[in-house]
């Protein structure tokens, strides 16, 4: 295990015991003046770790979202959003597909914010609402969490009004119906599938590269 | 029926004394499909009890599984509360925007008395219509959801997360009060004739709430529900993992544990021999694009895994999506009559 491999995970340890103030001096040392040196460093490795740490049943769901939001919290004074720092990326928007089970989102949408993305967080929307958003705010990456397979199915139907409106927007999924059936976001007709945030946040970088 | 064909009552209890039974039972947890029996909507389905008595006759003439299942939906118990529910023509009714909007509001949480509340009456008319129809001959499956898992719907889950962490004496407040809609809910559905109930906790799992919290919270409910229900019970915690707590959830004081397909179904049947029997793990989710050949090699594998007795066969979510075709359904049903036979 290296220094930065063993900084990660007792940054990841700070973040699962909620040590709010162990984790905010561990970032104020590592960021150096520069935010995102924390974020390369710190943030986004310590929620892959956890991430991982999830998927193989070593955490909770509830600890990958406290952890998610402390993160959030430290970045978001760190480096406002309003700041110019944040990311200079496509507009990036995430949203609940005729859901109410916010859980998913909301751990997403802290993720990307701690890793230094401007997100729009649109709540909750039909799949001709969420399409005509898309379109008139021109948005670039829409990534939709859904819990309830209905809401998975009407993937379908955004990527539909998005291909007849002409937009090149990406989609990226995520929930439990694409975790449990690993084929679903190929048939849905999503770009991809984030499995925990940090593979989401991977998903949109990867994203942001093809389109810039 | 041959002669030495067991009831489906009989089969059932026989696999929940961990012996083995004629075949291994099989619950096919169908809500939905019952209106595509009847060509109905959904939501005209679940209207009045006669539909959903003679959707669950129908529904198992069809596929000849082991089991009535009595829950209309889960977001009924949200309506229970005075919560939303919006109605999808192609899914389960889900709960709207959650009632409880700020901590705060749990104080002003009264429980709410099952035989007021029409779509909890016409539950227990289901139960009762299927008790009278089908004698004693096929276990009625009722359901409560946990009072630990509930405010997932009540107050959503990032604030009901929040509150576990952050405010412990509301915490105790609101299991107070789902605790006692939980006993009264799940007794007043024994009365009208369940013969057991699903006792939903999906928060139980590890992958949800760390087990150390669990323990000190979504068990003790646990726990203290199970031990005033007036009838047996089976532990069912969604499609999440259990092998870190079986130790734990076999000794809430259920007759059966759920088994999700994220697990080794042999591990989780080992862990719980003699403790508690199994119930799993077919893959709700994927089984919607199975082919029926598939379908087939799926159940082949469960009841490998799951050889002998203590074990039913069912899928890993507790309701089967209405987008699962009657072919593969059939072709569940078949593979398990004829594959499960007692060897």
């Amino acid at each position: 295990m290296t220094g930065a491999d063993s900084g990660v995970d007792f940054f990841a340890g700070r973040l699962l015991a909620l040590d709010r103030l162990g984790a905010e001096r561990m970032l104020l040392k590592e960021a150096q003046g520069s935010p995102f040196r924390a974020v390369e460093c710190l943030v986004v490795p310590a929620l892959e770790e956890i991430g991982r740490r999830w998927e193989r049943g070593g955490v909770a769901l509830a600890q990958v979202y406290m952890s998610s939001r402390i993160c959030e919290e430290l970045m978001e004074e760190m480096l406002p959003a309003s700041s110019p720092e944040r990311i200079r990326c496509p507009k990036i928007a995430i949203a609940l597909l005729d859901d109410y089970h916010a859980l998913g989102k909301m751990i997403v949408c802290a993720a990307l914010r701690a890793s230094g993305c401007a997100v729009r967080d649109w709540g909750r929307l039909t799949a001709e609402e969420l399409a005509a958003q898309v379109v008139r705010e021109q948005v670039g990456i829409v990534l939709i969490s859904a819990l309830m397979l209905r809401s998975a199915l009407q993937v379908r139907k955004v990527r539909q009004l998005l291909d007849a409106a002409g937009s090149p927007a990406k989609i990226i999924v995520g929930g439990a119906p694409f975790r449990f059936d690993p084929e679903l976001w190929r048939e849905v007709g999503a770009d991809a599938a984030g499995g925990n945030a940090a593979e989401a946040v991977r998903a949109v970088a990867r994203c942001v590269a093809e389109l810039t | 029926m041959c002669p030495t064909e067991m009831t489906s009552m009989e089969r059932v209890l026989t696999a929940l004394s961990h012996r083995e039974p004629d075949r291994a039972p099989l619950f096919l947890l169908l809500t939905m499909h019952g209106a595509k029996e009847l060509d109905l909507s959904i939501r005209d389905y679940f209207s009045t009890a006669e539909h959903v008595i003679e959707g669950q006759l129908r529904l198992r003439a069809r596929y000849g599984h082991d089991c009535f299942y009595s829950l209309l939906y889960a977001a009924a118990e949200i309506e229970a509360f005075g919560g939303e529910v919006i109605w999808y023509e192609d899914g389960p009714p889900n709960s709207g925007a959650p009632f409880i909007r700020r901590p705060e509001d749990i104080l002003d949480l009264t429980a709410p008395v099952p035989e007021d509340i029409p779509c909890l009456r016409r539950t227990l008319e289901v139960i009762a219509g299927l008790k009278e129809r089908a004698g004693g001959e096929v276990p009625i499956i009722g359901v409560v959801i946990a009072p630990f898992s509930l405010p997932v719907m009540q107050m959503g889950f990032p604030s009901y997360i929040e509150l576990i962490y952050e405010q412990p004496a509301l915490l105790r407040r609101l299991m107070a009060v789902n605790q006692e809609f939980c006993v009264a809910w799940a007794n007043a559905q024994f009365r009208a004739g369940a013969t057991a109930i699903c006792y939903f906790d999906p928060l139980a799992s590890p992958d949800m709430i760390p087990p150390e919290i669990f323990c000190q919270t979504g068990l003790a409910a646990a726990r203290h529900c199970l031990s005033r229900f007036s009838g047996p019970a089976v532990m069912h915690i969604g499609s999440g993992r259990c092998l870190s707590m079986i130790k734990e959830l076999a000794a809430v004081g259920a007759v059966a544990l759920s088994a999700s397909v994220l697990e080794d179904l042999t591990e989780v049947k080992a862990a719980c021999k003699g403790k508690i029997a199994v119930a799993g793990n077919l893959n709700g989710i994927e089984m919607r694009r199975w082919t029926p050949a598939q379908a087939e090699e799926k159940v082949r594998q469960a009841l490998a895994a799951a050889a002998g007795g203590g074990f039913i066969l069912a899928d890993n979510h507790g309701e089967i999506p209405w987008q699962v075709s009657d072919e593969v359904l059939l072709a569940i049903a078949e593979a398990a009559r004829r594959l499960g036979q007692k060897r």
